[in-house]
């Protein structure tokens, strides 16, 4: 079971208390009904699913209820971060030399 | 219409009366009182705590009292408030300026009280959080799971812990707070 | 001769503690504290099983879990039968009973040895080459035969009569074996002030101490100081050791699983739970796995008699029981010595140390000679011989050369031993190989663990407890703890583990096996290389090799190193299968601890369920609530129950328990804005005290769901959703109010359970709630149809809906739960006064599709727009935006052909159609035919007086009036396409 830092709740919780949403920094088009058809399968059908570095959405479902964002290494299974809804990807080459 | 001779309804509560107690931990079922779902912004604060008579906390996992009342930190916006007395939380903040969310959810959910050295372990047959005081200090509150249901935890002291659930989970939580006693009492 | 085995004066168990056990219904002698493995030794039995594929007999290998061989089931009742249970853990207690596996009729005379006489045709790979052909015997004969072959002992017919706990529990270190190695990393780690957990799967710690007499610590033995610092660690607040508690399961962020065998050594559980999860998350962990001892590669290697050294010493050391009277020893290493020195000054004849090295220390020669026991260095047993028991080895020189045979009654022996690494390995750690001596050790972690001790490779045990010391100082300074001095332990005296080999050694006689547990012999590997198999995966699979329970604890060294040889190939290259999860194997008691009867899951219960229970309602699940289906009068079945209820809702008036109907309360300034953009109805035009149907999508225009919304107030929405929906409806919101729409100033409030709803459905609805009305108006005009109020009910606050899902005049009472009992009493008295009655969800189920009113999940399926449901009208055209918007403009959904909803009549009244059922335009095409279309729902209708059916059928809307059919298994139904609306087309009773 993983550890899960929420940036909302500032300390990891047990993954029990969440659940994934999918791939993250996908905006909805603000002009969605007016998009092409490829547009749209962009935006809704196609997802990039790298081995390796993966931007994603989680819920803190059972704890604050806020959605975030993480990188994780899906080879490792390893959150690099995590941080809230709304901001930039962050720079990983920098977490990573943090770490190293 | 038939004004005249109204049928009143009563109360009965989903788990009145459950309780269970070992040499380890004591469980009960809590008396009804009023609970108030809070949501708001930063801005609106300081009216509903003064509404309210109690500092929203603003902290993760804090939570504020003033006599039978306390608002327990659940998210950045958002707040449980319960009142032990019954007092109409709904009419307290009603008034209150700024934009916020109250939604009265007394009916929705049970609470239990869990007291005694065994309290933690009790908790802990079910609960994958860290209950040990450095991590959920006393005065500590956190929505977190309890083996399949959702509950909100509230730490009242090292030893007492006031636990909350929808109605409808609560013979199961309640089941199995008494398997986790009759644990915590062996170990 | 009650227990002749056992040697007056040693071991640790108490004479005075006598008991009484059960083995193939045979009774024994033991004490307590004996396994089943120790006490079966102490009455000169070997013979414990048998073996998986040839049911050769098999004897006690080793004193631990990793035994292969000695695998028993043990009974205590009909229900709690436990098999493959290790003889060698399970301890004895007065009564128990255990039988011998894998032997009919009996272990002595077993039929399934046959198969030992087909043992060429059993060879590797026997599975995949025989089976294959031809296909029609595989039913008939191959299957059978696997069925009854494969597996060991039986599983118990009756549920579990036990109970299990489990405990979550966090910590600073977790130190995973209580060896010496393992006491001294807890011991520094807890002075430090750190939280420790120390576990060990024995009784007792002490680990290799309860063997290796020569080990002095802190000048006492190694047993004595061990058993001492454990009583220091208990008598520490800040720790916990867990005796017979097996780590079992590393996962990601150090979260250990472990295994707490509570009742299974105790004669009465005296209500105990059998066995506890203990489920670990520590800042850190100390492995302290120590080593296991790998056998000798020889023929009959696995007659009964032949044990392993460290475990033959143990059972002389710790229990007190001589492995037999005249014990050959068979060896690479130096540690069986010790096991020789031991049992030759207890009194027992060692014929023959048997060594396959050159060298030996000169100590050990000396001794040897001391003791004078006959020293054979440079050579090898070439085969054990003996039927039911060893009775001789034959040993040559390791060159060739004369054989000499000695008469034995045991044989022990050692291989050397292995680093247990399973742990470290599961945490993903990668092993590296050491070529000095020839083993795969721990490399660098991989999470915060560290491993110490032997099975880092560090086999001297002053510099494993300094290694113990430093590792335990170092965890606990990392979570912040660094109380006092670090303790110092004085190692005084120790022993040496220095040898070993891996992989045969010489020519063969008969079978020399590598893995005991799955009859896996040194030759099958090589045939396995010789077949193709390069890879150690691939050799693993094909022979099974190191795949059974005990997860080749064993066999893993020995296969990889005659596979390396085959190959001609370093070990290093061959590489190393992996170590799974479980260490050991695991009940399920375990894994689902409290998950069990009540608790398996949670059971919903509205507030009103009460009442239904009391009036026989019968009741059906719907996710995880109970909802009352019918309610059947004097010994109704469903069908006539249904029918009465059908009649009379549209006869005069139904109550109806709706309380499981999801609940949201949306509030904020721009509450309607949100509910534009997530219904595709134009929620934000809705009044005051006004109720909407509204269908909500998902971004590809498919239904999600729906349900009846109410305008509270202008910044307060009361939204319905489908009993089951409610969870990912709100989800589904929240998901787009934080994350795609967060400026809108609105927050989402589930309240599904702070309310009970009661609808009252029927011509006598209103008159049936008017008396406990107050503070609203429910006149036809003043509360029509799709309107509520905020009022009382019974006295208490009540929204109340007007509304229907019925087609009849309705209302939904909703009021705060713990009145819902309450008030449903006192309608329901008026009810039946009236003549009314209540219902269930069936009969609302058919009283809707007389309607045509659908249930997301039965008449849509997640492929289903509101058009297709024949609900484009609930779609907005002006709005700008809302979920499904763009999805609903997709080429496929607004393609001719869709399929659609529909009605269907049959052509005899009386056929009511199967739910699910194909749906063919031309029912004599040939098969496979052209399927159109399916049934979404079908009853009888008593109001209709005839079935009726909705489906959903490819351009169904231009089909009205067209016969259809519906092929079933022993005909074809004709049904004719109509508007899915079978009852009252106009409304008109929805105003009364």
């Amino acid at each position: 079971m993983l550890l899960i830092r929420c940036p909302y709740c500032e300390e990891e919780r047990p993954e029990l208390e969440f659940r994934g949403a999918g791939e993250a920094h996908i905006a909805r088009p603000a002009n969605i009904a007016e998009i092409p058809d490829e547009e749209f399968e962009a935006f809704f059908f196609l997802r990039d699913n790298p081995r390796g570095i993966t931007f994603e959405r989680w819920r803190h479902i059972h704890g604050c209820g806020r959605f975030f964002n993480a990188a994780r290494d899906t080879v490792s299974d390893k959150f690099l971060t995590t941080y809230k809804a709304g901001e930039p990807k962050p720079d990983l080459g920098a977490i990573r030399g943090d770490k190293a | 219409m038939a004004e005249t001779a109204i049928v009143k309804a009563d109360r009965r509560e989903p788990m009145a009366g459950a309780a269970m107690a070992n040499a380890a931990v004591t469980i009960k079922a809590t008396a009804p009182m009023s609970r108030l779902s809070l949501r708001a912004g930063t801005d609106a604060l300081p009216a509903l705590s003064a509404a309210l008579g109690l500092d929203l906390p603003q902290r993760p996992k804090q939570t504020a009292g003033h006599g039978d009342r306390a608002a327990l930190w659940l998210g950045p916006d958002e707040w449980l408030v319960l009142d032990l007395s019954g007092a109409d939380l709904m009419a307290a903040v009603s008034g209150a300026d700024g934009v916020f969310s109250a939604v009265d959810v007394s009916h929705r959910n049970t609470g239990f009280t869990v007291t005694g050295q065994g309290a933690a372990d009790t908790l802990a047959c079910a609960c994958p959080q860290d209950l040990r005081l450095a991590a959920f200090p006393a005065g500590a509150a956190s929505r977190t799971v309890f083996g399949k249901a959702e509950v909100v935890l509230w730490r009242q002291s090292e030893t007492q812990w006031h636990l909350e659930c929808w109605r409808s989970f609560a013979p199961y939580v309640f089941g199995l707070l008494k398997e986790g006693a009759e644990d915590a009492v062996l170990t | 001769m009650s227990q002749s085995f056992r040697i007056a004066g040693k071991g640790r168990l108490s004479p005075s503690r006598g008991l009484r056990f059960f083995f193939d219904g045979k009774a024994y002698d033991g004490l307590e504290g004996d396994t089943v493995a120790s006490a079966l030794l102490a009455n000169g039995v070997h013979l414990a099983g048998r073996s998986y594929k040839y049911h050769r007999p098999r004897g006690i290998l080793t004193a631990g879990s990793e035994e292969p061989n000695a695998l028993i089931g043990v009974t205590n009742s009909a229900a709690r039968h436990t098999p493959n249970v290790r003889a060698t853990v399970q301890e004895v207690h007065d009564g128990l009973a255990a039988r011998s596996q894998n032997r009919w009729p009996s272990l002595a005379f077993d039929v399934g040895a046959v198969n030992s006489l087909g043992a060429p045709f059993f060879s590797a790979g026997f599975y995949y080459k025989t089976f294959m052909w031809p296909k029609a015997a595989w039913k008939k004969i191959y299957e059978p035969f696997i069925r009854q072959a494969a597996g060991l002992g039986t599983a118990p017919n009756e549920p579990d009569p036990d109970h299990y706990a489990n405990r979550n529990v966090h910590c600073d270190v977790l130190v995973v074996g209580g060896g010496a190695v393992g006491l001294a990393a807890a011991l520094a780690a807890a002075k430090a002030g750190a939280s420790v957990i120390l576990c060990d799967e024995q009784a007792q710690c002490g680990g290799a101490m309860r063997h290796e007499s020569g080990a002095r610590i802190d000048g006492r033995s190694g047993w004595d100081w061990a058993q001492e610092t454990v009583a220091a660690l208990k008598a520490m607040d800040n720790v916990r050791v867990l005796t017979r508690t097996t780590a079992f399961g590393y996962h990601t962020q150090n979260f250990v699983a472990l295994a707490e065998r509570v009742t299974d050594h105790l004669a009465d559980g005296k209500g105990l739970p059998r066995e506890r999860l203990w489920q670990v998350r520590a800042a850190r962990v100390v492995l302290a796995t120590g080593a296991i001892e790998r056998q000798l590669v020889f023929g009959g290697n696995d007659l009964p008699g032949v044990m392993f050294a460290g475990a033959a010493r143990t059972y002389l050391n710790h229990y007190g029981v001589a492995a037999g009277r005249k014990v050959g020893v068979y060896t690479a290493c130096d540690s069986a010595y010790g096991a020789a020195f031991d049992l030759a000054r207890a009194g027992v004849a060692v014929p023959v140390i048997v060594d396959w090295r050159h060298d030996v220390p000169e100590a050990l020669v000396r001794e040897a000679q001391d003791l004078g026991i006959k020293l054979l260095t440079g050579h090898r047993v070439v085969q054990a011989r003996g039927r039911l028991r060893i009775a001789s080895i034959a040993v040559a020189h390791r060159d060739g050369g004369q054989e000499r045979s000695f008469a034995v009654d045991a044989l022990i022996m050692s291989g050397g031993w292995t680093p247990s690494v399973h742990l470290y390995s599961q945490s993903r750690g990668k092993v590296v190989w050491d070529e000095a001596t020839q083993r795969f050790l721990p490399g660098d972690p991989v999470q915060d663990c560290v491993t110490v001790g032997a099975g880092n490779g560090t086999d001297d045990l002053a510099d494993g407890i300094a290694e113990a010391l430093e590792a335990g100082r170092a965890a606990a300074a990392a979570a912040g703890h660094a109380d006092g001095e670090a303790p110092v332990v004085h190692v005084e005296a120790s022993e040496s583990f220095a040898g070993g080999l891996a992989g045969d050694a010489g020519e063969i006689k008969g079978k020399a096996f590598v893995d005991y547990q799955n009859d896996v012999t040194a030759k099958d590997i090589r045939q396995a290389v010789r077949e193709g198999m390069h890879s150690i995966e691939h050799v693993k699979r094909f022979t099974t090799n190191g795949m059974a329970t005990d997860q080749g604890k064993l066999s893993n060294m020995h296969g990889l190193a005659i596979a390396a040889d085959s190959l001609g190939r370093p070990i290093p290259d061959v590489g190393l299968t992996t170590f799974r999860q479980p260490f050991t194997p695991v009940t399920f008691g375990t894994i689902v601890n409290h998950g069990r009867g009540d608790l398996f899951d949670v059971t919903r219960r509205t507030p009103i369920d009460g009442w239904a229970q009391e009036h026989g309602a019968v009741f059906e699940d719907v996710g995880n609530w109970k909802r009352a289906r019918f309610f059947p009068v004097g010994g109704e079945d469903m069908h006539a129950a249904v029918n009465r209820e059908c009649r009379t809702v549209r006869e005069t008036a139904g109550l109806f328990d709706a309380s499981t109907l999801g609940k949201i309360e949306v509030v904020g300034p721009d509450a309607g804005a949100f509910m534009d953009l997530m219904y595709t109805n134009p929620m934000s035009k809705l009044g005051v005290g006004k109720l909407r149907y509204g269908i909500m999508c998902r971004e590809d225009g498919f239904v999600y769901d729906d349900g009846v919304v109410g305008r509270v107030a202008e910044d307060r929405f009361h939204v319905t959703t489908t009993t089951g929906g409610a969870p990912r409806v709100l989800h589904h919101m929240e998901d787009y109010l934080q994350t795609e729409f967060p400026h809108l100033k609105v927050w989402l409030t589930s309240v599904t359970e702070q309310w009970a709803v009661i609808a009252v459905q029927g011509p006598k609805a209103r008159e049936i709630i008017a008396p406990f009305v107050s503070g609203a108006d429910i006149s036809a005009d003043a509360l029509p149809h799709m309107s509520m109020a905020e009022c009382e009910v019974c006295g208490v606050p009540a929204r109340l809906f007007r509304v229907s899902f019925t087609g009849e005049t309705g209302f939904e009472i909703n009021v705060p739960a713990d009145y819902g009992r309450s008030v449903w009493e006192i309608v329901a008295a008026r009810g039946a006064e009236l003549g009314a009655c209540t219902y269930g969800t069936e009969t609302m189920h058919v009283l809707r599709a007389e309607k045509g009113y659908i249930i997301v999940g039965q008449d849509t399926d997640g492929t289903v727009t509101p058009f297709d449901a024949g609900y484009g009208w609930a779609v907005s055209k002006k709005k700008p935006d809302f979920v499904g918007i763009r999805g609903l403009k997709r080429p496929d959904l607004v393609a001719e052909g869709r399929k659609q909803l529909v009605g269907l009549l049959t052509s005899d009244p009386a056929t009511v159609l199967e739910e699910g059922a194909q749906i063919v335009a031309d029912p004599a095409q040939a098969v496979p035919m052209t399927m159109i279309g399916h049934v979404t729902s079908s009853y009888w209708s008593e109001n209709c007086g005839r079935s009726i059916a909705l489906a959903l059928v490819a351009g169904g809307r231009a089909r009205m009036g067209e016969t259809l059919h519906v092929p079933m298994p022993d005909r074809t139904i004709a049904v004719t396409v109509t508007e899915p609306v079978f009852f009252d087309p106009k409304g008109e009773r929805l105003h009364g």
